[in-house]
């Protein structure tokens, strides 16, 4: 599903050019449910970044479904976007001045999915979160964990085929983050390949395989059971 | 082009920033409205002015005879000039370009005029049958002095519709019945309105006839005609006239006294200039205090702009293209111009509505009203101004990266 090939990505702020990925080969498989982990400038809000087409990138190759993602007009990655993946955001990027059901319409509408039906369906997906007799409400009179799983219900509104959540547990207390995980997990048994970014422990070990970014490469992969998958020996690069 | 979702989607965002979106559409309304009021002002007082003038015919030129300040052919200073018939049959036969021609001789004092037992006192102007285009007088009943009334002495009066009140209380029909003017029958021939109140105070006879029942012999006291001609050569025409009266009456051409010379044509092209002039100038304040306006919205569009960065982000993640956000945008900033504009639009009319009420009877101005066709400019000016208002911040929404937008906290 995602595929990447020596990928590097650079940030120039001024004077200085900040080197983030320096080049690594990954490749995620449909269906998986993967949590990237690692220390804080490690570089894996950037990759998720990438993945999500909400960034480019500046050398290697990056295919999602096996299209090759370069450098495309900002309608085309609009589209990609809308068609692919869903977003999941530490700060739940919910729109303020709009209900729970209109947030959750509101990719739909990017779809010119009409109004009727999009209301619709956000109400189905908000029943599904148990959030029914929320939908009329403002995210400002919404708990944490809620407003989490509205941003989800509003991700998966489209049917995407990726989800990309940045630090989805970061804003909720442990019992809710446990909560969201297993939402992760039930649309993961539906087929939908997961992507977590996460610092959390706890969190990455609920997914079926982590990887370990440090210094913009891949540290470790493993898969669930712990064992080591691969090991990069190219930490002495740095 | 009509998407009923997208309007709905602009609608909900306005209705959810009411405070914001009243003080943008505020400049908007304000500058309109000051276009409004200006240019409709600057209509009343032209009405006004225009008028005054079209009360009598607006390309008449009109002659006087004066006293000689300069000695010539041996005529001493301070001779008083006389118009006769004779000139006012030269000017008619060899000046070129004269519409309606009038000579008028005048009876002296106002008459008394009588029909049965009812007495009154208006004034009695002696004319040609031109003179009725020359006063823009109109007839109600019956004709005008004609041709053959001049021809023929005959003693009949057209009197205006205010003298026809005044004489005829019971009910008479006026046409056909004889008046009696210091004493000597005319018989009535018709019944004239004048768009100034002062003219319909009047009665009309033949010329020839008042110079014979009034001792006058062959004297006129004016002469006016219309042209047809341009300022200029009305000018022309005056000089043409000046020499040929020099010649007949002896007098230096020079001479500022002896011939007096009016010409309305000229004040009233006059009065137009200023006009094109004074609306000119209303346009291009009218037009600032817009530009003001949307400046003002533009500004206000750019910090909602700044201010809405992150659901920018939040809906180019989730599919929207740079298209949808200009559109979005775009489309606020025209909406709420339009209807801040028409808002605007409608209370200035509203106010000229009132104040043409209330200034009903003060001189120079009239009907200050902004006519419709400037309502559908200043419309179409508000739709052109939203879109230049909304275009910078929507162009500046639309290159907002998502990535950017989601990182402003």
């Amino acid at each position: 599903m995602i595929r990447i090939e020596s990928l590097h990505k650079s940030y120039v702020t001024g004077l200085n050019k900040l080197h983030v990925l320096k080049g690594f080969d990954l490749n995620i498989e449909e269906g998986e449910l993967v949590s990237i982990m690692g220390s804080s400038g490690s570089g894996k809000s950037t990759l998720l970044n990438i993945i999500g087409i909400l960034d480019n990138y500046d050398e290697g190759k990056y295919y999602l479904d096996n299209m090759l993602i370069s450098s495309m007009s900002e309608k085309k990655a609009a589209l990609l976007r809308n068609k692919y993946i869903g977003f999941v955001f530490q700060s739940f990027n919910l729109i303020s001045f709009k209900n729970a059901l209109e947030n959750v319409a509101l990719p739909l509408y990017y779809q010119n999915v009409g109004r009727k039906k999009r209301n619709m369906m956000a109400m189905e997906f908000l029943d599904k979160m148990e959030l029914r007799e929320w939908a009329h409400h403002l995210p400002n009179e919404l708990s944490g964990g809620q407003k989490q799983r509205i941003a989800i219900a509003r991700a998966l509104i489209t049917k995407p085929r990726v989800i990309l959540a940045d630090e989805p547990t970061g804003a909720l207390d442990s019992a809710t983050s446990i909560e969201v995980m297993k939402i992760f997990k039930e649309i993961n048994d539906q087929g939908v390949t997961v992507l977590i970014v996460t610092h959390e422990k706890d969190i990455s070990e609920m997914t079926n395989k982590i990887i370990r970014l440090k210094d913009g490469l891949i540290e470790s992969i493993e898969t669930r059971n712990g064992k080591p998958i691969t090991h990069s020996k190219v930490e002495a690069y740095v | 082009m009509f998407d009923l979702d997208k309007w709905q989607e602009i609608f909900s965002t306005i209705q959810k920033n009411k405070l914001r979106t009243l003080l943008t559409g505020f400049s908007v309304a304000w500058g309109i409205f000051m276009l409004i009021i200006l240019l409709g002002s600057g209509q009343g007082l032209q009405n006004g002015v225009e008028t005054e003038f079209k009360q009598d015919a607006v390309n008449s030129i009109w002659l006087f005879p004066g006293q000689t300040s300069k000695a010539h052919n041996g005529y001493s200073v301070g001779r008083r000039i006389k118009f006769t018939n004779e000139d006012y049959d030269q000017v008619n036969q060899k000046i070129s370009g004269i519409e309606y021609i009038s000579s008028r001789y005048f009876t002296r004092g106002n008459g008394v005029i009588s029909y049965n037992n009812e007495y009154g006192t208006f004034d009695i102007i002696s004319c040609h049958p031109g003179y009725q285009n020359i006063e823009n007088a109109s007839m109600v009943k019956g004709r005008f002095i004609n041709d053959i009334d001049i021809d023929k002495f005959r003693k009949v009066t057209s009197i205006g519709t205010q003298v026809a009140e005044a004489l005829f209380k019971n009910g008479d029909e006026p046409v056909g019945k004889y008046l009696k003017v210091n004493g000597i029958p005319f018989q009535i021939v018709g019944v004239f309105t004048d768009p100034s109140e002062r003219d319909i105070n009047r009665i009309y006879i033949p010329v020839s006839t008042a110079q014979k029942v009034f001792n006058g012999g062959n004297t006129i006291h004016r002469l006016s005609f219309t042209t047809t001609k341009s300022v200029e050569e009305s000018e022309l025409m005056i000089e043409e006239l000046k020499k040929d009266f020099a010649k007949r009456h002896n007098f230096d051409v020079s001479d500022e006294q002896a011939l007096f010379v009016n010409n309305t044509l000229r004040e009233y092209k006059q009065f137009q200039n200023l006009f094109s002039g004074i609306r000119i100038f209303v346009w291009i304040i009218g037009i600032g205090t817009i530009i003001a306006g949307i400046v003002g919205v533009s500004n206000i569009m750019m910090i909602v702009v700044k201010e809405r960065t992150k659901e920018i982000g939040i809906r180019k993640a989730i599919g929207a293209s740079p298209g949808s956000i200009i559109s979005l945008i775009l489309f606020e900033s025209i909406l709420i111009t339009s209807i801040a504009g028409y808002i605007g639009l409608v209370m200035g009319v509203g106010l000229l509505e009132l104040l043409s009420k209330a200034m009903e009877n003060v001189p120079f101005i009239k009907d200050p009203q902004a006519d419709f066709s400037v309502a559908i400019y200043a419309t179409i000016l508000l739709i052109i101004s939203g879109a230049i208002a909304g275009f910078v911040p929507a162009n500046k929404a639309a290159k907002i990266k998502p990535i950017i937008a989601l990182r402003d906290e």
